[in-house]
């Protein structure tokens, strides 16, 4: 394509994975004890999408990236920080809970508003990108919405891999079952695109990269509009921490011969 | 009264999924409990007649199906236009399907274009006080919720391994097959095949009663200083190939495999179990040379026994979340292992 992509990328934050999680019940209904002090990153896959979405520009000159996301200002920042530093971007943050506990389909209305206001996007070229699931909600429902919206009916879910062809035409491959890849050919832009891991590995910290998207980040945090979300379409009967701790039988004193033996019946039971 | 749809993808040979049957199964289980709900399935396929044979003793009042060539692979345009058109005609309050690559990608955009609120990966479906409670899992298996929704129509998609698949007689039924307004747009998208990941083998089995997850230690110099690649790589596929076990590994080990090194390249990344991997369901599960960090571990929830080789007595595994750890050189271990199992 001569003048490249515009590409659209929705990533909200999640609590780092090492933290350890507890619900709370809040005014608002489930949330996360000490939220707002809990370590967040980007969105695991989302961020591959992310990635992805800035080597798929590299390779396509006039092309251009958008990361969008939904998540309170403050801890957006504090992502920032690193992110910013891995990709060119231009940042539209929309000001609101990055919780598991919020509805898909409110966010997906916030996302979709957000991406039509954006100044300057051809929807001709329009690729919308995002993790196929959240850390959080893991509904992977939101991607399909938010394309709804903006009438695109070409998506993929599970992606890890968009290959462009000759002609400009997408081979695209899809996780599904079974440990294999759905292939399809899809024409062109635009399209919507939920990554699973990618090809990609993380790219390493580009402090240059990290003052340029500076200059526009902290303009589009201090001018990011609340979402709007109304909450309350679900309603949680109870939230737990499932128990889970075993106890654990530690054996150390057993030779391989023995160990062997043993696993040869349990796995034959 | 609830009005249910369950919705059904029929494969290329003109069969259901499992995932497909357990679902019959949740709807009939569903319809039953709620006073006064009716309940149909819909097809969506090249051809439904022998789908709806399968499942023509299921209980369903009704057997509608959308079908042609342009339905006949999973496809985001074709299958949102078919859901569509059959929850429209069928006036569902509740719209089921199983949680398969098919129905995520599509039904969560049909939902939106039929102003329906939609909830994916459902553990568990029932009934109190007459009103329908589904749970779930939020960031990533680690919290459950029990939850329920006012509005309708409301769509839910449930995840494989929660209920056993419905499998009564086969039998006849009248199958009501809806005029399909099939649209040009929709062959910007072409599916062309299905393609195995770069490996030899097949070592996935979702099917499988164990899951053998690798870890990064394979590849780490061992006490005599040296990395044994080549052993593991052979003590790995052995077991595989001798229990035709699933084969996992973790983030670790996946990265250092697809970074070009050489190690063991048969693992990629879908065999990645975890936070940012893959959640799979199977009765047991051994883990070798993995240290059982909670991102690794919170992909086990699914696997009920758990039994770990580790040479560190305090890894993970150790601190509540196997059953079992054996302290020990899984190269010994499993060497012998693979002996055993002749
Ligand atoms: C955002 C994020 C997402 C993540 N997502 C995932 C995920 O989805 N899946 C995942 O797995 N991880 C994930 N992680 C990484 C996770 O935190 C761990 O780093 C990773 O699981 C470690 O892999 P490992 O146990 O194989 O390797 P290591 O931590 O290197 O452990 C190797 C183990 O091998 C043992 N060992 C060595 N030699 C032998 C031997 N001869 N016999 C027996 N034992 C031996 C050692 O004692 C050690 O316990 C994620 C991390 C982050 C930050």
């Amino acid at each position: 394509m001569s003048n490249g992509y515009h590409i659209v990328v929705c990533a909200g934050i999640v609590p780092d994975p090492l933290q350890t999680l507890e619900p709370v019940t809040g005014p608002q209904g489930p949330a996360l004890r000490n939220e707002m002090m809990l370590p967040a990153v980007l969105d695991p896959w989302a961020a591959h999408a992310l990635y992805e979405a800035a080597h798929l520009a590299r390779n396509a000159p006039g092309s251009k990236v958008w990361l969008v996301s939904l998540s309170p200002k403050a801890k957006l920042q504090q992502v920032m920080m690193t992110i910013a530093q891995k990709v060119p971007f231009e940042l539209v943050a929309l000001d609101g809970p990055a919780s598991g506990f919020t509805d898909a389909g409110e966010t997906a209305v916030a996302l979709a508003r957000a991406i039509q206001a954006i100044p300057g996007l051809d929807r001709s070229r329009l690729l919308v990108f995002g993790g196929w699931e959240s850390a959080s909600r893991g509904a992977g429902a939101t991607l399909q919405m938010v394309g709804e919206i903006l009438g695109i009916t070409d998506q993929f879910q599970g992606v890890d891999a968009l290959e462009i062809q000759s002609d400009g035409s997408f081979r695209i491959l899809e996780r599904i079952e079974g440990g294999v890849h759905q292939v399809s050919a899809c024409a062109g832009p635009p399209a919507v695109l939920g990554w699973a891991t990618g090809t990609l590995p993380e790219p390493p910290n580009q402090p240059q990269i990290g003052m340029q998207n500076m200059r526009a980040i902290m303009p589009a945090l201090q001018g990011a509009q609340p979402a709007g979300l109304a909450g309350g379409k679900i309603e949680f009967l109870e939230v737990r921490i499932p128990s889970v701790r075993r106890e654990t039988q530690v054996i150390k004193d057993l030779s391989p011969e023995e160990i062997a033996k043993e696993i040869v019946e349990w796995i034959k039971e | 009264m609830e009005k249910i749809l369950l919705l059904l993808g029929v494969d290329a040979e003109g069969k259901l999924s499992k995932a497909g049957l357990e679902a019959v199964e949740q709807a009939r289980r569903l319809a039953c409990s709620l006073p006064g709900a009716s309940w149909a399935v819909g097809l969506v396929g090249r051809d439904a007649q022998d789908a709806a044979r399968q499942v023509a003793n299921c209980g369903a009042g009704k057997f509608l199906a959308v079908t042609g060539d342009a339905f006949a692979s999973p496809r985001y345009a074709s299958d949102a236009a078919a859901a569509e058109a059959l929850a429209r005609r069928s006036e569902a309050t509740l719209i089921l399907a199983p949680a398969d690559s098919r129905w995520m990608r599509a039904l969560p955009g049909a939902a939106h274009r039929l102003g329906a609120a939609v909830d994916t990966h459902i553990a568990a479906v029932e009934v109190a006080d007459g009103a329908v409670q589904v749970r779930r899992w939020y960031y990533r298996q680690r919290i459950e919720a029990q939850q329920t929704r006012r509005s309708r129509p409301w769509v839910l998609l449930m995840d494989a391994g929660n209920i056993e698949p419905w499998a009564g007689e086969a039998g006849e039924t009248a199958l009501e097959a809806l005029p399909a307004e099939v649209a040009e747009s929709w062959d910007r998208t072409k599916v062309v095949g299905v393609e195995a990941p770069e490996t030899d083998e097949q070592t996935i089995r979702p099917d499988a009663g164990l899951l053998f997850v690798a870890g990064a230690g394979w590849t780490k110099k061992q006490p005599d200083g040296l990395s044994h690649l080549e052993e593991a790589a052979e003590l790995i596929l052995d077991f595989v190939r001798k229990t035709k076990c699933s084969l996992g590994s973790s983030k670790s080990l996946v990265e250092l495999s697809s970074e070009g090194q050489a190690v063991l390249p048969f693992l990629t990344h879908l065999h990645q179990v975890g936070q940012t991997g893959s959640t799979p369901r199977h009765p047991k599960g051994l883990a070798t040379c993995c240290h059982g960090e909670e991102p690794h571990v919170v992909g086990w929830r699914f696997i009920k026994e758990r039994r770990a080789v580790n040479l560190d007595p305090n890894c993970g595994w150790a601190q509540g979340k196997a059953d079992v750890l054996y302290v020990a050189d899984a190269f010994a271990v499993m060497r012998e292992v693979n002996r055993l199992l002749g």
